[in-house]
């Protein structure tokens, strides 16, 4: 056992170094000022500006066949340049669901012209796409949307609302889904298409998170009208074109990074004064701090089990479905405590030491739990693929859509 | 990125698990909890004939001169089969001290008789009610003789020799010794004593001037012990991982076969999500004990915290699957006749037999400590 590169991967990491640092500038030791500024209005056009760079030189989405500008190559060797990018002070982020789930589904629907057309800007970073599927009364539930596609001679018209859409507000590009048959069990009568943005009757308002931010949007479809040409798959086969953008989202390996953790915990500890001397002293908070970087380990480790799999040509097993359920709560729970070391000026967001950061880890973690799957639908994924168990009796499954109670 | 067992690795651990399956099914658990046997010495001596004793014990001296990986692999088997058979006590903690502390005389001795299984070790640690520590050691050892209590001494009875923590006078950590002492001896009495896990005899031995020798330095006891648990956490948590994904079969399987309020309790959210926590608690500690096994492998410096690690994902992975197997079978799993007891009275034997859990969160933060300070 050892962590050590391949002979190949071994080149090819230092292939990807002497590139980044020909073309980027490495981060530096002070974490602060390598903290990515989300608010910097020049962010997106600085982002698009890599992207392109990073396209041109073959490293954007290796994995994909040569004739989409990939390399057709292991996806170990893409993580390779994830790891090594990672050491550098690029603007990432925009491209991940566009890239990651959008294009693939067009690969698998689209037509030679279109992918002609679509594919070649995605990845240069000129066009970013955007996954419209959740809905107000549609999350974990997916296949429960509402919003109309009618047909209307070679043209389809939409009306509804879409809601957690990633970035709706800069992108060009959309994949969604649509009902266009509620007279038929929900899953039968969905349809996807792809469509402009920029379309007549679309129209994208931000949504302001819980934690401040604003990354989500949500989209309103008032009679916008799309050729029957942009249609991806068949009609009333969307949900299997649907699985196939949630089953990319799935192979987008990889934890939310850059946030405080067991070091960070540690030095609070260690800091803090609690009634019988450092915080460090006290059984329950090392205890506590042992759970925590038992799990921190154990997360890292079984990433390490996947790519193991990966450098060897094999397909990882489903270890990786433990990440999210794992790493969600940890964040949440463990900001929540850090914060209770620093007694009441925990709620303070200036002048204690890590406040901040743990502030947003425990706001942040709420949110997370729910993001790209429940906490809860994320145990029924396990229970039901690794364990074998049966899925939930639906209520729902022979019944019309137009026959369902609603919420 | 090459961490996973080798080929061959997974051969034996192929080869020990279709042994067990075959020859230690969960009757003949019950046989030994049931019985009078110290072990199953049936299941035993085939493992020996697998070699499985040998595995990690050089050449030289009998063994088979494989690495650390080999014996974690069997280990996992042994821990699925929840096997009555004294690995913990040999295969694990006795070879180890030897090959941790054994002079070349006492490993030429000893060694080439626990390979073949002429053999059976175990370590003597505990004195009743307190938790092991020096000033707790009243069992001394002096002129070649030890005198003292020893309780509970896994496979107490079958046991060969014993290695035993005894004071030598010193002060401090420094106040005890490893020592190495023939249980066939007269001057030992072994008698049975009753514990939560009759699959695995324990007794209590009674030492009376008995002839013993140090095994290391003098004083060096308590030092020695501490990387001798270590190692064996690693080893532990193999076992502990091979039970925990035991239970949670043995609960997944009972979930799609009992039916409650007209469909299969595995299809209950209660249900699934309490084996998926099974299934994220097991993942978690594999990683974490394959992480141990290659520190133990390269005797790497992160060896320590590593095992520390191993041991606190292996130990709450396998108490949880145990209580929840339980749980998941409903009355009918609280019953003699169910098996679901044979991992609940082993997960809890595993989890204490090393120190618990709440020693081990301590002891992992202290080695954070030093880790960052150095």
């Amino acid at each position: 056992m050892d962590f050590n590169d391949t002979p190949e991967e071994a080149a090819f990491r230092q292939e990807v170094r002497a590139w980044l640092d020909a073309n980027a500038t490495r981060k530096s030791d002070d974490t602060q000022s390598n903290r990515a500024r989300n608010d910097d209005p020049g962010l997106l056009q600085k982002a698009k500006a890599w992207q392109d760079k990073k396209a041109t030189a073959g490293y954007a989405r290796m994995t994909w066949p040569k004739e989409f500008g990939g390399r057709g190559a292991s996806p170990i060797l893409q993580v390779i340049y994830q790891q090594e990018e990672a050491n550098y002070l690029v603007p990432l982020g925009f491209f991940d669901i566009g890239l990651g789930m959008c294009i693939p589904t067009m690969m698998a629907y689209a037509t030679p012209e279109q992918l002609k057309r679509y594919v070649k800007p995605a990845l240069h970073g000129q066009e970013i796409w955007c996954q419209l599927f959740s809905e107000p009364a549609a999350g974990s539930d997916v296949a429960g949307i509402r919003t109309k596609a009618e047909r209307d001679g070679d043209d389809w018209i939409i009306n509804g609302q879409k809601v957690w859409t990633s970035g709706a507000h800069y992108c060009d590009f959309g994949i969604v889904i649509t009902r266009t048959d509620p007279n038929v069990p929900k899953h039968a009568g969905l349809t996807m298409f792809f469509l402009d943005m920029k379309s007549p009757g679309v129209e994208v308002r931000p949504i302001k998170q819980m934690s401040g931010g604003a990354n989500f949007n949500e989209v309103f479809f008032t009679n916008v009208r799309i050729p029957d040409s942009q249609r991806l798959g068949k009609v009333g086969e969307g949900w299997k074109a649907a699985l196939t953008t949630l089953m990319n989202e799935r192979l987008a390996v990889g934890l939310p990074s850059g946030g405080l953790d067991i070091d960070e915990l540690m030095e609070l500890a260690r800091e803090t004064e609690l009634e019988d001397g450092a915080a460090i002293r006290n059984q329950q908070v090392r205890s506590k701090i042992a759970d925590w970087y038992v799990q921190q380990q154990g997360l890292k480790l079984t990433r390490y089990r996947t790519l193991t799999a990966l450098s060897k040509g094999q397909t990882p097993g489903p270890e990786s479905s433990i990440i999210k359920i794992v790493a969600a709560p940890k964040m949440q729970d463990m900001g929540a405590f850090a914060m209770e070391l620093m007694g009441h000026a925990g709620i303070m967001k200036e002048d204690v030491p890590f406040a901040a950061g743990f502030q947003a880890q425990w706001i942040g973690g709420a949110g997370f739990r729910i993001a790209g799957g429940t906490d809860e639908i994320l145990r029924n994924i396990v229970a039901e693929r690794v364990l074998g168990l049966p899925a939930d009796i639906r209520v729902d499954k022979d019944i019309p859509f137009n026959k369902l109670t609603r919420s | 990125m090459n961490f996973d067992f080798s080929d061959d690795q997974k051969l034996l651990k192929e080869q020990v698990r279709k042994f067990l399956a075959d020859k230690c099914p969960t009757k003949v658990v019950r046989r030994v909890l049931d019985g009078n046997e110290t072990h199953a010495d049936d299941v035993w001596k085939g493992l020996v004939d697998l070699g499985v004793p040998a595995l990690g014990i050089p050449e030289e001296y009998g063994g088979m001169g494989l690495s650390p990986l080999e014996v974690c692999v069997a280990a996992e088997e042994i821990g699925r089969a929840a096997a009555p058979v004294p690995f913990d006590s040999s295969v694990v903690l006795a070879t180890e001290a030897l090959k941790l502390a054994g002079s070349d005389a006492q490993k030429k001795k000893w060694l080439p008789e626990l390979a073949s299984g002429k053999a059976i070790g175990t370590l003597a640690i505990a004195e009743g009610a307190q938790p092991p520590k020096p000033r707790n050691t009243r069992s001394t050892f002096g002129g070649g003789r030890l005198n003292g209590r020893k309780l509970p001494v896994t496979d107490g009875e079958a046991a060969t020799f014993a290695i035993v923590l005894a004071n030598t006078g010193g002060s401090g950590d420094r106040a005890v010794s490893l020592v190495l002492v023939d249980l066939t001896q007269k001057a030992v009495a072994r008698k049975r004593i009753e514990t939560i896990d009759p699959a695995r005899k324990h007794a209590e031995l009674t030492f009376s001037d008995a002839s013993a020798e140090l095994l290391g330095g003098e004083g060096e006891g308590w030092r020695l012990l501490e990387r001798l648990y270590d190692a064996a956490a690693v080893y532990f948590a193999f076992a502990q991982v091979g039970g925990a994904e035991a239970a949670m079969w043995m609960a997944r399987d009972y979930a799609l076969q009992r039916n409650a309020f007209g469909r299969a309790i595995g299809s209950y959210q209660a249900i699934k999500h309490k084996l998926a926590d099974c299934y994220v608690k097991l993942e978690l500690a594999r990683s974490n004990a394959y992480y141990g096994a290659m520190m133990l492998t390269e005797d790497g410096a992160d060896l320590p915290l590593a095992a520390a690690a191993a041991r606190i994902a292996a130990t709450d992975a396998y108490d949880f699957a145990a209580k929840e197997n339980i749980q998941t079978h409903g009355g009918i799993g609280f019953t003699w006749e169910a098996d679901t007891q044979f991992h609940y009275r082993r997960s809890r034997l595993m989890a204490l037999s090393l120190g618990g859990p709440m020693a081990w969160k301590d002891k992992l933060v202290t080695r954070l400590e030093q880790k960052n300070a150095a």
